[in-house]
C-alpha cells in the first residue's frame, strides 16, 4: 500500500519549490472565501499546505484504492449492454470514492460547492490518479467540462450544474468528434436548430465521445444553417434524455474502463453555453487546451509507473550473475527514462502554472474592470505562452511516455510481453495520449507559430532575467548555446521564405524548442537542488547532441523529401 | 428524531511495521518507536457509521481514550464526517487493562446520555484482546453483537447484522441500542474528505464540562465543530479506584510467542450450562483461573 502523493520525491519537489504566489493570488482573488467557507484559505502558506493536504488525499486514493484495481479494470473494461454502458466494476468504485472524497469538483469555485484548486495542483493530481489507472483518468480529468461551464456559462446555469458536478451527482462529457470531424474540427456537420420557443434542438451523430453516457455533455454543434467554417459553430449543454441514443462503445487498445461512445442525438434539446458562433474558436479551444494539459499530466503518470516497474524487475532480475541494471545498456535507458519524466514534469508545471495565471488574469480582469489596464498587457503575454507551452507539453510528454513505456517493456524482455506483468498494459494505455486531444503532428503545427514569432526567446529571456543561474554557470553557458541554435535554426528557415521547407521542418523546430525549453526548466530546478543538477546535466548531455542534429538538417537546404515523396509513396511503379 | 451513533476508536501503535527494537526486554510494545495510527477495525466501524449517517441520518459522535497527542485520530474521524469527538483523557486512566478500559469509556458514554448505537472495532491491534467492545456493552447494560461483517438493515428501532462464526456466519437483529464490533471484512474504509480535512486542520482539544443535554442532542448537525472536547476522570463521573492501573487486575506474568494451531472448532452453547461447561473445561486445562 502506498500513497502516490507521499512517494514521489519529483512531486514533493515541486510542490516545495514552485512558486505559486501569483497563482494563488489570482484564484483566491485577495482570499474572499476567508471566513465564508470553512475549507477556504487565509493567506498563500494556507493555501499551499490546503493543497498539499488534498494531493496527499489524491494520492491515498490513487496508490491504496484505484492502484489495486487497475488490472481487473482493464481485463472488465467498460461494457454496452441495451443501450447504456456499464462501467467496470473498480470504475464505479473509484468514482464513488472519488465523490466521497470532495474531489468531484476540484476546480469548481468554492461558491458552486467545489475546492477551487487551481490547474497545476490538478495537473498534479492527475498524474497520480494515471499512474494508479490511466483509464481512471479519463473520467477524474474530465473537470475541464465544469471549467468550461465555470468560465462561459450564465450565472443561471453555472447555480443550476456545478454543484452537481462538486457533490458528484453529474459526470460530464466533451462531444466534439464527428465521424468526418476529427482534427479538423472545423468541419462538424450535427446540427443545432432553435424553435420558435428560443429551445435549441440537436441532431447527429458524435464519435469517439469519452464517458459519452455522462448526464451532462457539452455538444459542439452547427448553429449557423448553412455555413461551413468554424464560425458557424456554438456549444451546447445537454442534459442526458431519452433522445440521445448511445449506438456502440469502441473496442480499443487501451484505456479499457474508459468507455468511448457513439452517440445519436435525435432532436435533444439543449441550451446554448455563451454566445452563438463562438462554440469552436473560443470555448471549445478553452476546452482543448485544459484537456491537452491533462493529457500531459496522464502521460507523465503512466510513465512514471512504466519506469517504476521497470526500476523494480531491474533489480531483482540477475544475469550473468550480476542484475540487469547494472549493465551500461539497461542502465541508460533506467536513466533517460527517470530523467525524462522529470523534464516532462517540470514542464507540467510550468505550463500548468502559465495557464493558470492566464485565466486568473482574465477572471481579475473580467471581475474587476476598473483596474484592468494594467493587467491586459500580462494577460496578453500569458495568453501567447500558454498558446506556445500547452502544445509543447502535449507533445513532449506524451512521446516521451510512449518511449517510458516501449523501454520499460524492453527492460523486461520476454516477460514484459506477458499479460502477467503491469508494462504490456501502460504500453497500450499510454499509445492513446499522442493521438487524442490533438496528434503530436498537430501540436507541432500549433506551436510553430510561437517559436517562428519569437514568443519563446522572450520566455526564454524572462527565465535568464528572473532566475540567477551562477550556481549552475557550466550548464546555463550550453544552455545559452541552445537558444543561439534555436535562434539560427529560427533565422535560416524565415530568411527562405519558402513555405514547404518551414512546414517540413516545423517538427524540428518545436523539438529544438522544446529540448531548450526543458533545459532552461531543469536549470532553473537545478538551482535548487544538487540532485536537480544531476538531472539537468544528463538531460542536457543528450540534448545537444538532438539539438545539433536537427540544426544541421534545418540549415542543410536538403529537400529531398519535399521533392521525392510522391515518387515513392503516390507511386505504384516498378522499375 | 435521527439516530445518535458513538464510535469507540483508538490509537495504536503500528504493529504491522515493526522493526527490532519494537519490543522492550520486559515483552510490552516499545510504543516511543512505533508510529501512532488509527486502529484499523475502528475504522471499519466509523465508516459503517458513517454509511448508516448517509442512508438513514443520525449524528455521530467519536470517542477515543488515550493522551493527549490521540486528538490525530478524533482529526482523522472529523475528516471523514463525524458530527462531534471526544477525547478522554487523564493521567488517572494510565496502565488500564480492558477492565479499567472499559469501564471509563461506559462512564464517557453515559455521559452522552442518549445513544441508539455503539460502534467498536472488533479488536485493536495492539493488545489483540477484543475485549473492551463486549465489556462496555456488558457495563451498559445494553445488547451485544460481536464480529460484523455487514450491516444488513438498520432503521431507527433496531438493526439486522451479518457476524463471522465459525464455519460461517448467522443473521442476528437487535433492538436499540446495541453495541457492535465490527471486522474488516466489513468495508473498505474511506478516505479523508478534502474539504473536512481542509476545515478541520488546525482543530484543538479543550477542557470541556459541556453536557449533552436534549438542546444539544437536537442542535444542527451540519454545524462545524470548532474544537475537540477534552474529558477528565471527574467529568466523566468515573470512580478513580476503578480508572488506570489501581482499576486494573490483569498482570502480565510473561510474555511468549504462541503459534495458534486450532485443529478442532467447539460449538458451545449460548446458555447458562453451555458456557458453565466451557469455564470448568477452560479452568481444568488451567487456561484461566
Amino acid at each position: 500500500m502506498s500513497n502516490f502523493y507521499k512517494d514521489n520525491s519529483d512531486i514533493l519537489f515541486h510542490m516545495k519549490n514552485m512558486d505559486l504566489s501569483w497563482v494563488v493570488d489570482l484564484k483566491e482573488d485577495g482570499f474572499a472565501d476567508k471566513g465564508k467557507y470553512s475549507y477556504a484559505p487565509e493567506d498563500y502558506d494556507d493555501a499551499i499546505d490546503n493543497y498539499g493536504r488534498v494531493l496527499e488525499i489524491v494520492g491515498e486514493i490513487a496508490g491504496e484504492f484505484v492502484a489495486p484495481r487497475s488490472s481487473a479494470v482493464d481485463e472488465e473494461s467498460a461494457q454496452y449492454k441495451d443501450g447504456e454502458v456499464i462501467y467496470a466494476k473498480g470504475t464505479a468504485e473509484a468514482i464513488d470514492r472519488i465523490n466521497k472524497a470532495d474531489l468531484a469538483g476540484f476546480t469548481v469555485p468554492r461558491k458552486y460547492d467545489g475546492i477551487n484548486m487551481p490547474i497545476t495542483i490538478y495537473s498534479a493530481a492527475i498524474e497520480m490518479i494515471s499512474r494508479a489507472d490511466a483509464s481512471f483518468m479519463n473520467l477524474f480529468g474530465l473537470q475541464g467540462i465544469a471549467d468550461t461551464i465555470t468560465k462561459f456559462a450564465s450565472e443561471d446555469q453555472k447555480r443550476r450544474y456545478l454543484p452537481r458536478f462538486s457533490s458528484g451527482e453529474v459526470m460530464g462529457s466533451m462531444a466534439l468528434t464527428e465521424p468526418d470531424a476529427g482534427s479538423d474540427l472545423q468541419a462538424v456537420m450535427l446540427k443545432a436548430t432553435e424553435g420558435k420557443d428560443g429551445k435549441w434542438h440537436l441532431n447527429g451523430v458524435k464519435r469517439f465521445i469519452t464517458n459519452g453516457c455522462a448526464k451532462i455533455s457539452l455538444v459542439m454543434a452547427r448553429s449557423e444553417e448553412g455555413t461551413k467554417g468554424g464560425r458557424g459553430i456554438s456549444l451546447f449543454i445537454y442534459e442526458r434524455d431519452e433522445n440521445m441514443k448511445i449506438r456502440r462503445i469502441e473496442h480499443k487498445l487501451g484505456i479499457k474502463g474508459s468507455p468511448t461512445c457513439e452517440l445519436q442525438f435525435n432532436n435533444a434539446e439543449a441550451e446554448l453555453l455563451g454566445k452563438r458562433k463562438m462554440g469552436l474558436i473560443k470555448y471549445t479551444m478553452y476546452l482543448m487546451n485544459g484537456a491537452r494539459i491533462a493529457i500531459s499530466a496522464q502521460a507523465v503518470g503512466i510513465a512514471e509507473a512504466a519506469y517504476r516497474e521497470a526500476d523494480s524487475y531491474s533489480r531483482q532480475r540477475v544475469q550473468f550473475k550480476k542484475a540487469i541494471r547494472d549493465f551500461s545498456a539497461v542502465y541508460e535507458m533506467l536513466t533517460d527514462m527517470k530523467v525524462n519524466i522529470e523534464a516532462g514534469r517540470t514542464l507540467l508545471y510550468e505550463t500548468s502554472r502559465i495557464v493558470d495565471i492566464k485565466e486568473g488574469l482574465e477572471d481579475k480582469i473580467d471581475d474587476h474592470p476598473e483596474s484592468a489596464g494594467d493587467l491586459k498587457g500580462e494577460f496578453k503575454r500569458y495568453s501567447k505562452y500558454a498558446s506556445l507551452f500547452t502544445p509543447i507539453v502535449k507533445g513532449y510528454t506524451c512521446e516521451m511516455a510512449n518511449k517510458v513505456c516501449y523501454d520499460a517493456i524492453q527492460i523486461h524482455a520476454g516477460v514484459g510481453f506477458t499479460c502477467e506483468f503491469n508494462v504490456e498494459r501502460h504500453y497500450r494505455d499510454v499509445r492513446i495520449t499522442n493521438i487524442y486531444e490533438g496528434t503530436t503532428q498537430l501540436q507541432v503545427v500549433a506551436a510553430i507559430g510561437g517559436v517562428i514569432g519569437g514568443v519563446v526567446f522572450e520566455r526564454l529571456g524572462e527565465y535568464e532575467k528572473n532566475y540567477d543561474f551562477q550556481p549552475v554557470s557550466d550548464l546555463f553557458a550550453i544552455i545559452r548555446e541552445f537558444r543561439t541554435q534555436l535562434e539560427s535554426a529560427v533565422s535560416h528557415v524565415k530568411d527562405k521564405g519558402d513555405s514547404n521547407y518551414q512546414e517540413f521542418h516545423a517538427k524540428r523546430l518545436v523539438d529544438m524548442a522544446t529540448d531548450t525549453i526543458l533545459s532552461y526548466l531543469l536549470c532553473i530546478d537545478a538551482i535548487k537542488s544538487e540532485r536537480k543538477k544531476k538531472v539537468a546535466q544528463l538531460f542536457i548531455s543528450k540534448a545537444k547532441h538532438r539539438i545539433e542534429s536537427d540544426l544541421d538538417y534545418v540549415l542543410s537546404n536538403d529537400d529531398c523529401y519535399i521533392e521525392l515523396h510522391k515518387d515513392i509513396i503516390d507511386s505504384e511503379e516498378i522499375v | 428524531m435521527s439516530l445518535q451513533i458513538i464510535v469507540m476508536v483508538k490509537q495504536v501503535p503500528d504493529t504491522h511495521n515493526v522493526s527490532g527494537d519494537a519490543m522492550k526486554p520486559d515483552g510490552t510494545v516499545n510504543r516511543a518507536v512505533l508510529p501512532a495510527i488509527f486502529n484499523p477495525e475502528d475504522l471499519n466501524a466509523l465508516e459503517e457509521a458513517i454509511k448508516i449517517k448517509e442512508t438513514i441520518g443520525g449524528k455521530i459522535t467519536a470517542i477515543t481514550m488515550g493522551p493527549p497527542n490521540a486528538v490525530k485520530i478524533l482529526k482523522e474521524c472529523l475528516y471523514r464526517g463525524v458530527d462531534d469527538v471526544v477525547l478522554v483523557s487523564d493521567r488517572k486512566f494510565a496502565g488500564a487493562d480492558t477492565l479499567a478500559t472499559s469501564y471509563a469509556l461506559k462512564c464517557a458514554i453515559e455521559k452522552v446520555e442518549k445513544y441508539d448505537l455503539v460502534l467498536c472495532g472488533r479488536q485493536a491491534i495492539d493488545g489483540d484482546t477484543a475485549q473492551v467492545g463486549p465489556q462496555i456493552a456488558e457495563k451498559l447494560n445494553i445488547n451485544q453483537l460481536t464480529c460484523v461483517s455487514e450491516i444488513v438493515e438498520v432503521n431507527e428501532t433496531d438493526i439486522t447484522i451479518k457476524r463471522s462464526i465459525e464455519n460461517g456466519h448467522e443473521f442476528l437483529k437487535s433492538n436499540m441500542p446495541v453495541l457492535l464490533t465490527v471486522t474488516n471484512e466489513a468495508n473498505e474504509p474511506r478516505t479523508p474528505s478534502a474539504k473536512l480535512a481542509v476545515a478541520y486542520k488546525n482543530i484543538s482539544g479543550k477542557t470541556s464540562d459541556e453536557s449533552y443535554d436534549d438542546e444539544y442532542l437536537e442542535s444542527g448537525i451540519d454545524d462545524p465543530i470548532s474544537y475537540i472536547k477534552e474529558w477528565n476522570v471527574e467529568s466523566i463521573n468515573a470512580d478513580p479506584q476503578l480508572c488506570g492501573l489501581s482499576g486494573s487486575p490483569t498482570k502480565v506474568k510473561k510474555v511468549q510467542s504462541v503459534v495458534l494451531t486450532a485443529s478442532d472448532v467447539k460449538q458451545i452453547q449460548n446458555t447458562d450450562e453451555g458456557i458453565a461447561e466451557l469455564i470448568n473445561e477452560l479452568t481444568e486445562e488451567h487456561i484461566i483461573g
